[in-house]
């Protein structure tokens, strides 16, 4: 299971995003295809290995996302700066302290995984250490402990199981009409074919549908994040130019060298201009609007004037 | 329960500070003094996490000026470091710990008064020996446990002290039991 982490690359989202979608419904198709394969009486043990491997994804979760992103874990001597940022938000959060890795990509990420708050790990890309200020990092670092603490790992798990168990359903309704609990040797073509083609549509569709439903709930989720972290770290407004920092990070090269040619040479201002616009309007994915406008909404929050009871 | 529904909802309810165990200092500084040598110094500050903006700032100017108008007229100040954190410092020149703890709190409720309680860290009260070693007794609002810390130069802390610490005073205060909470504060004001 991966989270899509803030407003990152659109083209880079939606090609991991097609990739997962197809991973996920060749699982299901596996799994459906093992069912129709196998005798009747195989089903529950296909739908406790389907399970299984789900509950597999979600126990080593930590350790596969860790091997997956290179990433390595850091002693406080080696980080001293981020784990004292660790150590303090946990302080405030009354958390226990996940572990804390790094892993030495350029790409500014930064993701928080594990089955429980008391086993989970925080990394952070050396691309994001590099790019932002200690204030943005701590905003980040608070985003992905919101993580930890809302257990985003164990609820997406759970929910992108829905899929592989309606498949299951659907498969075990399938046989009740119409083998009504009768012997499986009446399967011939002519009329085990099209069930099995039912039932794999059904279960392929089923999954399509939760398919986007988790992601629409992972994107709910990114903002309860926001949420509780800029509460967190009180600096809603390190979060919102750490987000921009972010997902601005493919444009930042394009963006300098805008400048340098505006600056020598003025025939290129427009179309260079338009260039950008238009990488920014692509780039630009619609939660990050919607997350800065809730940042901006907490920080008019944390400074709403003192009302008079104060003595 | 409630974990099971922060998790559904992705939300986590802020832990409000737990103030009451700092009046419980005054006589573990006693106890400190008999059993370790250890005096307080008379200064004592409250970390916290301070909002931007102009409201916060209303509150600090209140709470200072509060703090300032007592009779005996504690020296206070307000330290940023380099985490992000403000430290509000008051100097006792009589080595009134009580007096110091009742200063301690007024911040804390004048924090906490105007929804700020959430982002208050720790407390620290500084203590000395004669052989001139420092240890701080350091409370953890959230966990409403106290724990010593004793830095001996840049990034080198002396477990041995605190766990000394922690043993004379584990009948007094609520100690905190896990050492991962034992948070580093180097540089601290007042140390």
């Amino acid at each position: 299971m991966a989270r899509t982490r803030f407003g990152s690359d659109v083209g880079l989202t939606a090609r991991m995003t097609s990739v997962m979608f197809l991973l996920g419904a060749v699982f299901v198709a596996l799994v459906v295809v093992l069912m129709f394969v196998l005798p009747a009486g195989w089903t529950p043990i296909i739908g406790v290995i389907g399970l299984g491997i789900a509950w597999g994804q979600w126990y080593f979760s930590d350790t596969v996302a860790m091997k997956a992103m290179r990433a390595r874990e850091v002693t406080p001597q080696q980080a001293p700066e981020l784990h004292q940022m660790v150590d303090r938000l946990c302080a405030l959060a009354d958390m226990p302290k996940p572990r804390v890795g790094v892993a030495d990509l350029k790409v500014p990420n930064a993701f928080a995984t594990g089955r429980s708050p008391e086993r989970s790990v925080v990394c952070v890309t050396t691309g994001i250490l590099g790019l932002l200020t200690a204030d943005e990092m701590e905003a980040v670092l608070a985003h992905e402990l919101s993580h930890v603490a809302h257990r985003d790992v164990t609820v997406m798990t759970i929910a992108s199981t829905a899929g592989i168990l309606a498949g299951m359903l659907s498969r075990g309704a399938q046989w009740g009409a119409f083998f009504g609990g009768g012997r499986r040797d009446n399967n011939n073509n002519t009329g085990g074919l099209p069930i099995w083609l039912v039932v794999l549509v059904v279960s392929l569709v089923v999954y399509a549908v939760s398919f986007f439903l988790t992601r629409l709930l992972s994107r709910y989720r990114e903002l309860c994040a926001d949420r509780s972290g800029a509460y967190l770290t009180m600096k809603p407004r390190a979060l919102a130019s750490a987000l921009q920092k972010i997902s601005g990070g493919m444009n930042a090269i394009p963006t300098a060298d805008l400048r340098a040619s505006s600056a020598m040479n003025a025939f290129f201002i427009a179309p260079a201009i338009k260039g950008v616009s238009l990488s920014q309007l692509t780039s630009t994915h619609p939660s990050l609007e919607q997350r800065l406008q809730q940042l901006a909404a907490i920080e008019a929050e944390l400074s709403r004037p003192v009302d008079g009871t104060a003595s | 329960m409630s974990r099971l529904w922060g998790a559904i909802t992705g939300r986590t309810t802020p832990k409000q500070a737990n103030l009451d165990s700092l009046f419980l200092v005054p006589s573990a500084s006693v106890t400190l003094q008999t059993a370790a040598g250890f005096t307080a110094t008379g200064t004592g500050s409250v970390c916290f996490r301070a909002p931007d903006g102009a409201a916060y700032q209303q509150i600090q100017d209140e709470v200072v000026s509060m703090l300032r108008e007592d009779a005996d007229k504690p020296d206070v100040s307000v330290h940023h470091d380099d985490l992000g954190f403000t430290w509000l410092v008051v100097d006792r020149v009589d080595d009134d710990v009580e007096g110091l703890c009742t200063d301690l709190h007024a911040i804390n409720s004048g924090l906490e008064e105007q929804g700020f309680g959430t982002g208050l860290l720790c407390s620290l009260v500084p203590f000395r020996d004669g052989s001139g070693r420092n240890v701080a007794l350091v409370y953890l609002y959230k966990q409403g446990t106290f724990y010593a810390f004793a830095p001996t130069g840049p990034n080198v802390r002396d477990n041995l002290l605190e766990m000394q610490v922690r043993d004379a005073l584990k009948d007094e205060l609520p100690m905190e039991q896990d050492l991962q909470r034992w948070l580093a504060l180097w540089g601290a004001p007042g140390l």
